[in-house]
C-alpha cells in the first residue's frame, strides 16, 4: 500500500524479491498468480511495459542504462512525455516547450554544461543522474528507483538523496536500497522484504529494532 | 563534421560516376581508348543494385540492431516481380512462339496462373516489386517482433525464411520457372534490353534511385524516429521502459527496408538478364551483410561503398582466380569482424577516439550531435 | 507321325529296362505323362526325388530310347537315375520339357525344399507355396509341418497351408475358417489380396473373410504409421547427430558457429580417408572402417574446433552477431579448402557389410544403416550427457558457462575450458559426419544442408538443454516424414520451416526454456 505522494524505501537481504517486485510492477515479469493494483482500479499484470509507462510509472534500473551513442540532450528529449508512436517521431520537430523542459531538467540534475556530450562518456554518477533526469522527463506519477547510490561517492550519495526528496514533492517514489545510511538520510517509511513477503514495515528505527529483521538482514 | 561531407560526397560519387560511365559509353567510339564497353556499364548497374540492398541491410542492422540473414529474399522477390513483367513482354517471340512464357508451355499449361495477371503492365509490376517484399516483411516482422524474438534467434529465422523461399521457388509447379528461373528477356517498356541506350538508361535510373533512397534513409536515421531506433538497437528493454514500443519501430524500418531491397531487385533483373531461385540462397543474404560490415555498419555511405568495393573484388577474383574467391571472401568476413569492427569508415580520421570495446552486444557507433 | 514314334518308344522301352514305376513316366514322350510323373514323384517322399527333379530342372536328366533314365553330374559323369551308380550309357538325349512340366518341376522342388536341412530354405519353400497356393503341395506341407521344429518356419508353413486350403474347392467350412484366421494373423498385403479374392463359399466363410480383410487393412495402417515413425526417427536421429554438437557450442556456450556444418563435413571426409587407407593397406579391416573413423573424426574435428576457438572465437565473446559473420566466413574457407584438396565432386564412402541390408519386423522394413545411426545418435547423446554430468571436465564446463567469473575465482582456467568445450562440440559434429557419410553424399557442401536444420532443432528444443535438443530433433524428423506423403518432400520441408517460425513466435525460447536470471544476460 503506497499512498499518493509518499516516498517508501524497500530493503531486504539478497533474494528477498526487491528487484522482482519492480519487475512485476513494470511488466517485465509476469507473476503466476496475484494482481498489482495501481490507482485503485488498474491491474498492471494485464499490461505490457510501454502501457504501464504511459500510466505514469517510471523505473530506474540498478545498472545505469542510458543511450550511450546519444548526447545527454537527446537522451532527455527521447524521455520527454509525449507521443511515442513511430508516425509521430518520423516527422517530429523540437518545440520550444520541449527545449525549455529539457533545459529545466538539465538544471535539476546538474548536467547543463554536459548537454552536448555523449552519454557514454559521462562518469558513473553522472549517468545515474541522467537516468533520474530521464525519469523526470517522463513525468511519472510513481517512480521506482533500484539502488540509486550503488557505486557513488559520499558526496554524490548525499546529492542523490536530496534529488529524490525534491522529486518526492510532486510524485510518489519507491526506493530499493542496501545502503542503510542512505535510507536513514531519506527518513521515510521502510518496508522490509524477505523471501518474497513483507517481514516488517515502519520507520527506519522501528524496523531496525525488529528482531526478525535483525535476524535475517541486519545481523547481530 | 564527417557526416556533413559524407552525404554530398556520396551523392557526387554515385551520380557523377554513373554519368561519367554513361558518357564514356555513349559518347565515344568503340575503338577509342576511353570507351567503356556496355558490359561494364551493366556491371556497375549491378553493383549499384547491390548497394541498394546494402543500404536496406544497413538500415535494419546498423540502426535497429536486426541482423537479417534473409534480406536477399526481399531483393529476389522484387526481382521476380520485374522478371514476370519482362517475361510477359517476350510473348510470342519465345522458342515456342506462344503467348505464354516458354516454361509454362513446357509444363503444358494452357493459361497464365492467376498470380501472373497484371504483370503485363509495368506500373503494376513495379508496385508489386515493392508490395510483395513489403507485405512479407510486415507479416514476418509483426510475428517476430511482437513476440520479442531478437538477436541471433531472429537472424536464424530470417535465414530459415529465405531458405524456405529458395525451396519453394525451385519447384516447377510454383509457376516461376523452377530451377531455371526467368530469363531470355527482350525489352523493357518497349526499349530493347540489348541496346546500349537502354543499358545506360538503367544504370542512370539505378544511380538516381540509390541516391534518393540514401537521402531517405539518411533523413530517417537523423530524425527523432532514428534516435529512438538507435536507442532500441542499444537497449531495447530500456527503450520499452521509456514508454516506446520497440516492436512498432522495428516493424516500420524492417518493412521499409524490405521495400527498398525489393526495388533494388527489380532494377537488378533487367540489367543482369536473369532471375532464378539461386538469389534466395542464404549465402547471398550473408554476403550482403558483409558488404555493410566492410563499409562500416551504421554509416549509410559505408554500406554503399562496401557493396561496390566487395563486388569489384568479387568480379576480379571470379574472373582471374576463381579458386581463391571463397578464401578471400571468407577471410574478409573474419578480418573485418576481428580487426575492423567499424569497417572502412572506422579507418577515417575522426574527432573522437574509438571507445574501448565493451562486452555489451554492439560497439556503439559515434554519431554527431544534432540539437 | 508323333503318335507312331510314341508307340514305338513305348514298345521298345518296356522290355529293355525294368524301370521303377515312380520314375518310369519321366522317360515318356508325352508331356502330360511327364508332368504327372513329376507330381507323383514330388509327393512320394522317395529319396531319389530330390536329385532327379534337380537334374530335370537343370536339363541334366537324360533318357535312353528305351526309357532308362540317367543323370549327368556336373563333373560330366553319367549315373543311373535310380541307383546313383555310375553307368556307361549311350544314345542319350535330355528328357523333354515344356512350360507345364517346368511349372510342375518348380512346384515339386518347392515341396521338396520343405524338407531341406537349412531352416531358411524351408521357410523360403513354404513362402513359395504360399504364393503359388498349390493345393497339390498340401500332403507335403502336412508332413513338413508335422516334422518341423523351428516355430517360425512352422508358422510360415501353416500360412502356406492355409493359402493352399483356401484354393481347394472341396475344403470344409471349418478348414476354411481356420485358414482365414491364419491369413488374418499373417496380416500382410499378400494375405489381404488372397482373402479379398476368395472364391464364393458359404456365408460364414465370406463374412469371416470380409472381417479379416478389414482387420488387415486396419493393422496395415498401423504398420504404415510405424514405418513412417521409423523413417521419422531415422531422420530425427540424423538431425540429432548434427545438432548435438551445436547444442554444446550454441546451446551451452552461446557461440553461433556457422562453420558447424563444416565440422560435420570434415568428419565425413575423415571417414573417406580412413577407408582409402584401409582399401590400400588392409582390405580385411574394411568392416570396421567406420568404427575406426569415429574416434579419428572426433579428434580431427575436435582439434580443429579448439584451434578455431583459440584463434577466432575467443576474441568475439559477447558479440554474437559478429561471431556469426566470422564463423560464416570460416565455413566458406573450410569448404573451399576441402574443395581444393579433394575436388568438388562427391567422394565414394562405402558401407560395411554389417551395415547394409534390411531386416523385417512384422510389416516393418528396417534398413540396418538407419538402425545403426539411430543407435549411434542415442549413444552419442547419452555419452555427452555423461561427460557433462560425471567427469571433472564436464563439471568445469558447466561451472564456466554458468558463472564465468566465479569459476575463474575458483582457479579454473576459463580460457582452456572454453577451448575444450568448443572442441567437444566440434568433435561430436565430426562423429556425426561419420554417420552422415553412410547415408549422404560426401561433398564439400555436405554440412550446409544440415546447418539450418540443426539450428532449428536447437532453437526448437530450447537452448542449453540436451533433452530438449533430442526431443526437438525427433519431433522435427517425425513431423517432416509424416508431412512428406501428404505435401511432397520440398513442400513438407517448407511447411515445417513455416511451422517452426510460427512456433518460435509462441515460444521464443524453445520448448524447454532455461529459467532464472541467467537468461537475462
Amino acid at each position: 500500500m503506497l499512498a499518493p505522494g509518499e516516498m517508501r524505501a524497500v530493503i531486504g537481504p539478497n533474494g528477498a524479491g526487491k528487484t522482482t517486485m519492480m519487475d512485476v510492477i513494470t511488466g517485465k515479469t509476469r507473476p503466476d498468480t496475484g494482481r498489482v493494483v495501481y490507482a485503485a482500479d488498474t491491474d498492471l499484470t494485464r499490461l505490457d511495459e510501454p502501457a504501464i509507462v504511459s500510466l505514469g510509472i517510471g523505473r530506474k534500473f540498478q545498472k545505469p542504462t542510458v543511450f550511450e551513442p546519444h548526447t545527454v540532450w537527446d537522451n532527455l528529449l527521447l524521455a520527454l512525455a509525449g507521443d511515442r508512436r513511430p508516425w509521430f517521431t518520423l516527422g517530429a520537430r523540437q518545440s520550444d516547450a520541449e527545449q525549455a523542459r529539457v533545459d529545466e531538467i538539465l538544471g535539476t540534475i546538474r548536467l547543463r554544461e554536459h548537454r552536448h556530450r555523449r552519454a557514454g562518456d559521462l562518469s558513473h554518477g553522472q549517468k545515474q543522474w541522467l537516468e533520474i533526469g530521464m525519469l523526470l522527463a517522463q513525468d511519472p506519477r510513481l517512480l521506482l528507483v533500484d539502488e540509486p547510490v550503488a557505486g557513488m561517492t559520499d558526496a554524490e550519495t548525499a546529492q542523490t538523496a536530496e534529488l529524490l526528496r525534491e522529486i518526492n514533492r510532486t510524485r510518489s517514489v519507491v526506493v530499493v536500497e542496501h545502503d542503510m545510511a542512505f535510507v536513514r538520510a531519506l527518513d521515510v517509511k521502510v518496508t522490509v522484504l524477505h523471501e518474497g513477503s513483507v517481514l516488517s514495515e515502519g520507520t527506519i528505527d522501528h524496523v531496525s529494532e525488529d528482531p526478525r529483521v535483525i535476524e535475517v538482514y541486519l545481523g547481530r | 563534421m564527417r557526416d556533413r561531407i559524407a552525404a554530398p560526397a556520396t551523392l557526387l560519387l554515385v551520380l557523377g560516376g554513373a554519368l561519367l560511365l554513361a558518357a564514356l559509353n555513349l559518347g565515344t567510339s568503340p575503338g577509342s581508348a576511353l570507351h567503356v564497353p556496355t558490359y561494364v556499364v551493366s556491371l556497375f548497374g549491378k553493383y549499384l543494385c547491390f548497394a541498394i540492398l546494402a543500404l536496406a541491410v544497413d538500415l535494419v542492422w546498423g540502426f535497429a540492431g536486426i541482423l537479417s540473414l534473409g534480406h536477399a529474399a526481399f531483393f529476389a522477390l522484387g526481382g521476380y516481380a520485374m522478371g514476370m513483367y519482362l517475361m510477359l513482354q517476350i510473348a510470342g517471340r519465345g522458342q515456342y512462339g506462344a503467348v505464354l512464357p516458354d516454361f509454362m508451355v513446357f509444363l503444358n499449361w494452357k493459361s497464365l496462373p492467376w498470380y501472373w495477371y497484371g504483370f503485363g503492365q509495368f506500373p503494376f509490376a513495379v508496385v508489386m516489386a515493392m508490395l510483395v517484399p513489403g507485405l512479407l516483411a510486415l507479416v514476418f516482422g509483426w510475428l517476430a517482433f511482437r513476440s520479442r524474438v531478437t538477436g541471433v534467434y531472429l537472424s536464424i529465422i530470417t535465414q530459415a525464411l529465405t531458405y524456405a523461399l529458395l525451396l519453394a521457388f525451385f519447384r516447377n509447379d510454383m509457376g516461376f520457372g523452377g530451377n531455371n528461373g526467368l530469363t531470355d528477356f527482350k525489352e523493357i517498356l518497349g526499349a530493347p534490353l540489348s541496346s546500349d541506350n537502354t543499358r545506360v538508361g538503367l544504370l542512370l535510373i539505378t544511380a538516381a534511385l540509390l541516391c534518393a533512397l540514401y537521402l531517405l534513409a539518411r533523413n530517417l536515421t537523423r530524425s527523432r524516429f532514428g534516435k529512438v531506433l538507435i536507442a532500441v538497437r542499444d537497449s531495447e528493454s530500456r527503450t520499452r521502459f521509456l514508454g516506446y514500443r520497440p516492436e512498432s519501430y522495428k516493424l516500420v524500418v524492417w518493412t521499409l527496408s524490405a521495400v527498398m531491397a525489393g526495388l533494388g531487385g527489380a532494377l537488378y533483373v533487367p540489367q543482369v538478364g536473369i532471375i532464378n531461385p539461386g538469389e534466395f540462397a542464404p549465402a547471398g543474404s550473408i554476403e550482403a551483410v558483409i558488404w555493410v560490415a566492410v563499409g562500416g555498419r551504421g554509416t549509410l555511405h559505408g554500406a554503399i561503398l562496401g557493396a561496390v568495393l566487395v563486388n569489384l573484388a568479387k568480379t576480379y577474383f571470379t574472373g582471374q582466380l576463381p579458386e581463391l574467391w571463397l578464401f578471400a571472401l571468407g577471410g574478409l568476413f573474419i578480418a573485418v569482424t576481428l580487426f575492423l569492427p567499424r569497417g572502412l569508415m572506422g579507418l577515417m580520421p575522426q574527432a573522437r577516439a574509438p571507445k574501448p570495446v565493451d562486452l555489451s552486444e554492439e560497439a556503439p557507433i559515434p554519431k554527431e550531435a544534432t540539437p | 507321325m508323333r503318335i507312331i514314334l510314341l508307340l514305338l518308344g513305348v514298345l521298345l522301352s518296356a522290355p529293355a529296362w525294368a524301370q521303377s514305376p515312380l520314375l518310369a513316366p519321366l522317360g515318356s514322350q508325352s508331356f502330360d505323362e511327364i508332368r504327372r510323373g513329376v507330381e507323383a514323384l514330388a509327393v512320394s517322399g522317395d529319396p531319389r526325388a530330390g536329385p532327379v527333379l534337380d537334374a530335370l530342372q537343370a536339363g541334366r536328366l537324360l533318357v535312353q530310347p528305351g526309357g532308362a533314365l540317367f543323370i549327368r553330374e556336373s563333373s560330366g559323369n553319367v549315373v543311373s537315375a535310380e541307383t546313383d551308380a555310375p553307368a556307361d550309357a549311350s544314345d542319350l538325349r535330355p528328357v523333354r520339357v515344356n512350360n507345364g512340366v517346368r511349372r510342375a518341376v518348380d512346384a515339386a522342388m518347392g515341396g521338396l525344399r520343405l524338407f531341406a536341412p537349412d531352416p531358411a530354405t524351408r521357410a523360403d519353400a513354404a513362402e513359395a507355396v504360399f504364393r503359388s497356393r498349390d493345393a497339390a503341395a498340401l500332403p507335403a506341407l502336412d508332413r513338413a509341418i508335422a516334422g518341423e521344429h523351428d516355430a517360425g518356419v512352422r508358422e510360415t508353413m501353416q500360412q502356406a497351408r492355409a493359402a493352399a486350403v483356401l484354393a481347394t474347392s472341396d475344403a470344409t467350412d471349418a478348414d476354411k475358417l481356420a485358414a482365414i484366421a491364419k491369413l488374418r494373423a499373417r496380416g500382410d498385403l499378400d494375405a489381404r489380396a488372397m482373402l479379398a479374392s476368395l472364391p464364393d463359399g458359404s456365408p460364414a466363410v465370406a463374412t469371416a473373410a470380409i472381417e479379416a480383410v478389414a482387420h488387415i487393412d486396419w493393422a496395415l495402417q498401423l504398420w504404415g504409421l510405424a514405418q513412417g515413425a521409423f523413417y521419422g526417427l531415422s531422420l530425427g536421429s540424423v538431425l540429432l547427430l548434427a545438432a548435438t554438437g551445436l547444442a554444446i557450442t550454441f546451446g551451452v556456450m552461446g557461440v553461433i558457429n556457422m562453420a558447424h556444418g563444416e565440422m560435420v563435413m570434415i568428419g565425413a571426409y575423415v571417414t573417406f580417408m580412413v577407408q582409402e587407407v584401409i582399401r590400400a593397406q588392409a582390405p580385411g579391416l574394411f568392416g570396421v572402417s567406420v568404427l575406426i573413423a569415429i574416434p579419428l573424426a572426433f579428434l580431427v574435428s575436435g582439434a580443429l574446433g579448439v584451434a578455431i576457438e583459440r584463434g577466432l572465437i575467443r576474441f568475439l565473446y559477447g558479440r554474437p552477431l559478429e561471431t556469426l559473420l566470422a564463423t560464416f566466413g570460416l565455413s566458406l574457407v573450410l569448404q573451399q579448402a576441402i574443395r581444393s584438396i579433394f575436388g568438388p565432386s562427391n567422394r565414394e564412402v562405402g558401407t560395411p557389410a554389417w551395415m547394409s541390408g534390411a531386416g523385417r519386423f512384422g510389416q516393418l522394413t528396417l534398413t540396418y544403416n538407419r538402425v545403426a545411426i539411430i543407435v549411434f545418435a542415442v549413444a552419442v547423446l547419452f555419452g555427452l550427457m555423461a561427460v557433462l554430468r560425471f567427469t571433472p571436465l564436464g563439471l568445469r564446463m558447466r561451472a564456466v558457462t554458468q558463472n564465468r567469473r566465479m569459476a575463474a575465482a575458483m582457479g579454473i582456467r576459463t580460457g582452456g575450458i572454453d577451448a575444450l568445450t568448443f572442441g567437444l562440440g566440434s568433435g561430436v559434429a565430426g562423429m556425426a559426419g561419420v554417420a552422415l557419410s553412410q547415408i549422404d553424399n560426401v561433398s564439400p557442401n555436405l554440412g550446409q544442408g544440415y546447418i539450418i536444420d540443426s539450428f532449428m532443432v536447437v532453437v526448437f528444443g530450447g537452448v542449453g538443454n540436451l533433452w530438449g535438443t533430442a526431443l526437438g530433433a525427433l519431433t522435427l524428423g517425425v513431423v517432416n516424414k509424416f508431412l512428406e506423403p501428404v505435401a511432397g518432400a520440398v513442400l513438407g520441408k517448407i511447411v515445417v520451416l513455416v511451422l517452426l517460425i510460427l512456433f518460435i513466435q509462441r515460444r521464443p525460447r524453445g520448448m524447454f526454456p532455461l529459467k532464472g536470471r541467467a537468461v537475462e544476460t
